[in-house]
């Protein structure tokens, strides 16, 4: 097991927003983590790289393993955790002031990259991204000139340049048209041959679509983790299926 | 006695293994934390010392005078008497003068650009209003001495006489400098920043407000006076706190124009004074340590009225325009 | 109604234009290379020029922005990031009473904590006294442009793996320099127009002098100083170093708001 949980409550002004969940994540598999909204998929997400104690009042408890490690053992940097494991978000996030190429670039120049490696990694990474061909002939214009779409690869190869072992997406194509969520939903199949990969999604569809293996969240607990064909078709709790079936959420 | 222990181990394992946000844990981050801080702390160092300096020099002035320096209305060098009252009289005039001619100009200014101007006209009008907040005090001092006064003299003045000169507020001989010259600059200089807010204020009324009036059927000016005047009652109250707070305190063009003479008259055609304005001219010739204590005391009294009026605009701009920077900028 | 609410408003923004017209009227025809090479001359006689209060303004205003805009970018700072607790509110506060502070009051300040203990005026005690001005002013504008930068910025550059420290500079602050570069020069203008503060500190002189510890001329003074002086010669330099002052600070606020305007992406 890559990543696993251990009895992890994540909390919001002392309000647990997740409670216990206990979980072991598949090394080169894409996980999704489904469940209505307010359910506490996405703080799950937050609590795997340490950014949910960056929030307002977030507070953890339990311990998230990587390879091991509990990465809120003492002396631990999130920094570090957080290179190890990177983020897409739901909305893209390229950075204004940079250029496409700087913002690929933005992670390795923290990691202390060699200049002339750059310019290698940045391709790769584009590549990975599939957006090397759409943009490799203006590196060095603004990224906000790129479509949505083009937006969210950019931000897939910006965390994938600094060669993160998991790579976590929150609702990654919420924002995307419906052709442009069809190559992200690609690209994450392509990535999975190289990455840990877990997205939460509030589209069952493209869960049953894209991903291994799938947990379902609702009011904070962890109701079911399987494999996603099983848990599609013939889910254990009554709860899942409500869900998966449209009965609420 | 004994006492039964509760079970620590498994609640003190519980708060243990809770990690609080991580702030500055790492040293480059407290560092840089730390910096911001210091460079943060040197403004409450500023206004303490602001404080005590003001009121360490204008000890004497008050241990002397009491509450007759505010009251009383002789201000003599020679026999070392010092009494604000006109200075306090002088600043509160002028500036009750400015709002009542900036306020209804201010407002239509904010109105009219949240409200009627086409958009075309919006930017560059505001932009007039903004680079008003940019002319230096001292070029309105000197167009209101070389423009201002002999327009009053000559064209404003005489028939004012002529038609209002039975009232208290225009008696006397004009001869230039007065209250009226002081009040109008300060107008001039007060539209902006009242103006600033306002706009500010109206774009914070929810456009639900306006459409609920529109959909009784109201035209779009009884729209903004039935729906978006009141519900930005406090916040337009505030702004003009805020044009008060800058007239108070204004100092080069108000004592290049209002006369300098400590005396209180309620005609606007006589001479005047204000707080700031005895301070800039009586400062460098302060005597004897009295006088220059007595300065610090007038000082320190504009300081106290005038931090008391913008903490009253900020709390009634922040009703209807929570947490903005007030003032800090026009338009 | 809305015809008289435009009328008031063109009558707002009359002055502006009268002083304009009469400083042009009244100033321009005195801009020659004499009005901006050469010192005062003796009173009573016609001829010469402000250069020596337009470099004394310059150092003054240079060296109040050398000292004000670290400090007051770096108080603006903390306000968007570690201000959400009592010292934020405190320096909030004491920021907006700083900012409605009357500039004389600060003037008088700068004199007892610089002059009055150093035994003579000096520059520098009128840059500091323009320093304490712009400190708050441009604290609170910083601020404001920093809190437009949208967290998720902040957030992606963190799950990159960004120190606070670096996500703080160059991710977030990065974002916003254009609008703080346009608070900073706005703020600067404003105190290059300042006489207040400078009357009981620089105190003004009729000489060229560069020496920040000596007496020095400001624009601003010197204008006060011909336009109430008893002579037309005087009056004549004052409209003129008028034009000067109001198109350095126009200028000044021009140049910020294109840098407003040229930011690279949206906020």
């Amino acid at each position: 097991m890559h990543l696993a949980t251990e009895r992890l409550t994540a909390r919001y002004h002392g309000r647990p927003a997740i409670t216990e969940v206990s979980l072991g994540i598949r090394p080169r598999a894409i996980t999704a983590v489904i469940g209505p909204s307010g359910c506490g998929k996405s703080t799950f997400l937050r609590c795997l790289n340490r950014m949910h104690e960056l929030s307002d009042g977030g507070t953890v408890e339990g311990r998230v393993l990587l390879d091991g490690t509990d990465i809120y053992g003492a002396g631990v940097d999130a920094v570090q955790v957080r290179r190890r494991v990177g983020m897409v978000f739901q909305r893209p996030t390229p950075f204004p002031t940079m250029s496409i190429y700087d913002n690929v670039a933005a992670g390795l120049r923290v990691n202390g990259v060699a200049r002339r490696r750059m310019g290698e990694i940045v391709e790769r990474s584009l590549a990975q991204a599939a957006l090397w061909d759409e943009v490799k002939d203006r590196l060095h214009g603004s990224a906000l000139a790129l479509s949505g779409g083009q937006q969210q690869r950019l931000c897939i190869a910006r965390a994938l340049a600094t060669e993160p072992e998991v790579l976590l997406m929150d609702e990654p194509a919420s924002a995307l048209d419906p052709l442009a969520t069809q190559r992200v939903e690609e690209l994450m199949v392509t990535l999975k041959q190289a990455y840990t990969i877990v997205v939460v999604t509030h589209n069952l569809q493209q869960a049953s679509r894209v991903s291994d293996y799938t947990g379902f969240f609702y009011l904070g607990d962890l109701v079911e983790f399987d494999q996603t064909a099983r848990m599609f078709t013939n889910p254990s709790d009554g709860r899942t299926e409500a869900y998966i079936t449209g009965r609420f959420g | 006695m004994t006492i039964i222990a509760p079970n620590l181990g498994a609640a003190a394992r519980g708060t243990a293994a809770t990690r609080r946000m991580t702030r500055g844990a790492n040293p480059a981050d407290r560092a840089y934390q730390a910096v911001v801080t210091a460079l943060a702390l040197a403004l409450p160092a500023l206004l303490l010392a602001l404080i005590v300096e003001l009121t360490i020099n204008a000890w004497p002035s008050i241990e002397r005078f009491g509450w007759a320096f505010v009251f009383t209305a002789t201000w003599d060098p020679v026999a070392d008497v010092y009494g604000a009252g006109p200075l306090i009289f002088g600043t509160l005039a002028s500036s009750v003068v400015a709002l009542l001619l900036a306020v209804p100009m201010a407002f239509s200014v904010a109105i009219f650009l949240t409200e009627f101007a086409p958009r075309w006209l919006r930017r560059p009008l505001g932009f007039l209003v903004e680079l008003l907040a940019a002319v230096p005090s001292v070029v309105y001092g000197l167009w209101g001495i070389f423009v201002l006064i002999p327009f009053l003299r000559t064209v404003v003045v005489p028939p004012l006489k002529a038609a209002f000169g039975w009232l208290p507020f225009f008696q006397g001989v004009f001869y230039g400098n007065s209250m009226l010259a002081g009040g109008i600059i300060l107008a001039v200089m007060v539209v902006p920043y009242i103006a600033a807010v306002s706009r500010e204020v109206l774009n914070a009324v929810p456009s639900s407000q306006r459409e609920a009036a529109l959909a009784l059927g109201a035209t779009r000016w009884e729209a903004v006076w039935m729906a978006v005047l009141p519900y930005g009652r406090a916040g337009l109250v505030g702004a003009v706190m805020l044009g008060l707070g800058r007239a108070l305190g204004e100092t080069m063009a108000v004592t290049m124009v209002i006369g300098n003479r400590h005396d209180i008259s309620l005609s606007l055609l006589q001479p005047g004074y204000t707080m700031a304005a005895a301070i800039a001219n009586e400062f460098s010739e302060a005597t004897t340590s009295l006088y220059l204590s007595a300065l610090f005391e007038v000082g320190l009294t504009l300081f106290v009225i005038t931090v008391l009026v913008n903490a009253a605009a900020r709390l009634l701009v922040w009703r209807t325009a929570p947490g903005r920077a007030v003032g800090t900028r026009a338009l | 109604m809305t015809a008289l609410v435009g009328m008031l408003s063109a009558l707002a923004v009359l002055p502006l234009i009268l002083i304009f017209g009469y400083l042009i009227l009244k100033g321009a025809s005195s801009l020659n290379l004499e009005f901006f090479l050469s010192n005062p001359v003796p009173a009573g006689q016609s001829g010469g020029g402000v250069a020596h209060a337009i470099v004394g303004s310059g150092i003054i205003v240079g060296l109040a922005a050398l000292v004000g805009l670290p400090v007051g970018i770096g108080a603006g700072i903390f306000l968007a990031e570690y201000g959400s607790g009592r010292l934020g509110w405190t320096v909030r506060f004491v920021a907006d009473v700083l900012n409605g502070t009357p500039s004389i009051i600060i003037g008088i300040f700068a004199w007892t904590w610089i002059v009055r203990p150093q035994g003579h005026f000096s520059a520098f005690a009128g840059a500091v006294a323009l320093a304490v001005i712009l400190i708050p002013l441009v604290a609170r504008t910083t601020e404001e442009m920093v809190r437009l930068v949208p967290h998720s910025l902040r957030e992606a550059a963190l799950a990159l793996g960004y120190p606070r420290w670096r996500t703080s500079l160059s991710i977030v602050v990065r974002t916003a320099l254009a609008g703080i570069v346009t608070g900073g020069l706005v703020g600067v203008a404003r105190v290059a127009g300042e006489t207040a503060p400078l009357l009981f500190t620089t105190l003004g002189n009729l000489n060229f002098s560069t020496h920040v510890t000596e007496p020095m001329q400001a624009l601003p003074l010197q204008i006060y100083v011909y336009a109430t002086g008893p002579f037309p010669e005087w009056h004549r330099l004052a409209w003129a170093a008028s034009l000067v002052l109001i198109l350095l600070v126009f200028g000044l606020a021009l140049v910020a708001r294109r840098v407003a305007a040229n930011r690279y992406g949206t906020r």
